[in-house]
């Protein structure tokens, strides 16, 4: 009896890896054809390869539009992942460290963004510059994409901020130090892999905006998304998979770049002090 | 007089959530609202409208079948990828929670990879897969199991399959948070009282997570119903949902009245899922799920 139980158990827990295996193979082999399909050297996107060849790359380099587009992407990505950090680090600081009215619908308030579905507030902003008589811009375009991203900004930094005691802060008030060098001083370097990972994920988020994107930017823009889904419009072709792929390197070797300078960082640093046990 | 500064001070911390304050106030309650009041708006001919009052919109959306069928499928679509994400995210959350394996890191990092590569990318992808010469079709007619391609792209099911790739990993970092926040002295417990380990998880460990799966189901629900990009590339225009809907009456027949009317619908059905989750489950888990 026993023995059928645990017999039971075991064919449980192998049930449980074959689908994990499953769901992991399920992730990433869309994500494999098309790196693998970006070396195809025939001219239709498509299995089976005709041979290896590099010549989707060259022909993506020569791409004025895709260059464009991705220069274009790349700015906005680095303006709102700075100012979407900033902001919403303070904010984050408000809302663990401060009591006042209000704060409750406000941490509400925050979240919402990454609740409500894109294409309401992509059409509720065109809306409202409609209804006031003005453009789309570049600005507003930034800003749409830093109203989407401070929700996680604040999401992480609150979460590593709650694990950081206020005494800190405080012990370094009263000894003189400023509010704002008391924050620069212990509870930023304190808060850094929240910063920095805060900073990371906004930047993807920037980065890979499709459907806002398409309601907020100024006419004649072309993000890379947008460019990227303007180029399906027309066919899938090998060069779109290279494009894939350069994006694909890009998105994912930044922030696996990023965390092995930030873990090397602390690693440097701990070297130089005395261990939290030893302290 | 001036009251003296304290250490906590209200006026303060208002001062530094200023901007974020101002960027909610302007970008989505402000829309939102105008919005709303955008429905009552006349259509007058593709990008004219006037602000004379009628309810017309809301007449059109609640007497067109064309409406509501859309609203139906769309939700229908939305319930049955939330179901699939569950089912197909628990095992992994599990698992990831559960093994014995030292590096667990890797494996929930290699669920987050995905999460930084390009959503349009990651859509577009499948494409790969499922296409008359993607990876299935072609190995099918190599090895002479069918004579013509099957067509498994531009379906709704290519569409909930295109969803459940972008939001299976949601779902998984939701229950395993829930389910990293279980104290394991309890299933020791259990297991010490006699249970076996089936009925210590059915018992202990799947209540517990329970929270972590319902908010999965919620932000996967609301993500799916509200998408756009994923039926746009993956379904045909039969198989449009609501976003579609609202993006061709907008940029398409530049009938803003009716847009903001289908708008309003998706935000309101939307929210009224969300109420009922908070409701009964409280916002925190989500907060938990979307903080990663």
């Amino acid at each position: 009896m026993k023995a059928r139980r645990k017999q039971e158990g075991r064919w449980a827990w192998r049930l449980t890896g074959f689908v994990t295996l499953c769901v992991y193979i399920f992730m990433f082999a869309p994500i494999v054809a098309t790196v693998i399909l970006s070396f195809n050297a025939s001219m239709f996107g498509g299995f089976p390869m005709t041979g290896f060849s590099l010549q989707w790359y060259a022909k993506l380099m020569a791409n004025e539009q895709v260059l464009t587009a991705f220069r274009t992407s790349l700015w906005i990505a680095l303006v709102t992942s700075a100012v979407t950090t900033a902001i919403g680090v303070v904010t984050a600081f408000a809302l663990v460290r401060f009591e006042f009215p209000g704060k409750q619908a406000l941490s509400t308030l925050v979240i919402l963004p990454a609740l409500v579905p894109e294409t309401i507030l992509g059409v509720g902003l065109l809306v409202l510059i409609k209804a006031i008589d003005q453009p789309r811009t570049m600005l507003l375009l930034v800003l749409g994409h830093i109203l989407l991203a401070v929700p996680y900004v604040v999401l992480i930094t609150q979460a590593r901020m709650v694990g950081i005691r206020r005494v800190y802060e405080e012990a370094a008030l009263s000894l003189g130090a400023s509010r704002v060098s008391s924050f620069r001083e212990i509870t930023l370097p304190l808060l850094i892999p929240a910063v920095v990972g805060g900073a990371l994920l906004a930047f993807t988020i920037s980065f890979d905006n499709t459907s806002a994107s398409l309601f907020w930017r100024p006419a004649g823009v072309e993000t890379m998304p947008t460019q990227i889904l303007s180029m399906l419009k027309i066919s899938i072709s090998p060069e779109i998979n290279a494009l894939g792929t350069v994006m694909i390197l890009v998105t994912v070797g930044i922030p696996l770049l990023g965390g092995l300078i930030l873990q090397s960082l602390t690693r440097l640093k701990r070297r130089g002090q005395p261990t939290e046990e030893a302290r | 007089m001036k009251r003296r500064w304290t250490l906590y001070d209200p006026r303060l911390a208002w001062m530094l959530v200023a901007p974020v304050f101002l960027l909610l106030i302007f970008f989505l309650v402000l829309p939102i609202a105008v919005m709303t009041a955008y429905t009552f708006f006349t259509f007058v001919t593709a990008g004219v409208e006037t602000s004379a009052l009628t309810t017309a919109n809301w007449h059109e959306f609640f007497t067109d079948s064309y409406y509501s069928g859309f609203l139906v499928k769309t939700l229908r679509v939305g319930a049955m990828t939330a179901v699939l994400c569950g089912v197909l995210g628990y095992f992994p959350a599990y698992f990831i929670w559960a093994t014995t394996f030292k590096h667990k890191w890797l494996l929930l990092l290699l669920l987050i990879v995905p999460f930084w590569i390009s959503f349009t990318i990651r859509t577009f992808s499948w494409i790969n897969i499922l296409g008359e010469q993607g990876v299935i079709n072609v190995a099918l007619l190599k090895l002479g199991i069918i004579n013509e391609p099957l067509p498994m792209l531009y379906n709704e099911g290519a569409v909930i399959l295109g969803m459940l790739h972008f939001l299976l990993p949601y779902m998984i970092l939701n229950v395993y948070v829930s389910l990293e926040s279980i104290d394991r002295t309890l299933i020791a417990a259990a297991r010490s009282m006699g249970c076996t380990s089936a009925q210590a998880f059915r018992e202990v460990t799947l209540p517990l997570s329970l929270p972590g799966l319902a908010a999965g189901l919620l932000l996967c629900f609301v993500l799916a119903a509200g998408s756009y990009v994923t039926p746009q590339l993956l379904g045909s225009g039969r198989d449009a949902l609501f976003g579609n809907l609202i993006y061709d009456t907008i940029m398409g027949e530049l009938n803003w009245p009716m847009g903001a009317t289908l708008s309003i619908v998706l935000f309101v059905v939307l929210g009224f899922f969300a109420a009922v989750y908070t409701r009964y489950m409280g916002m925190s888990q989500i907060v938990k799920g979307l903080a990663g």
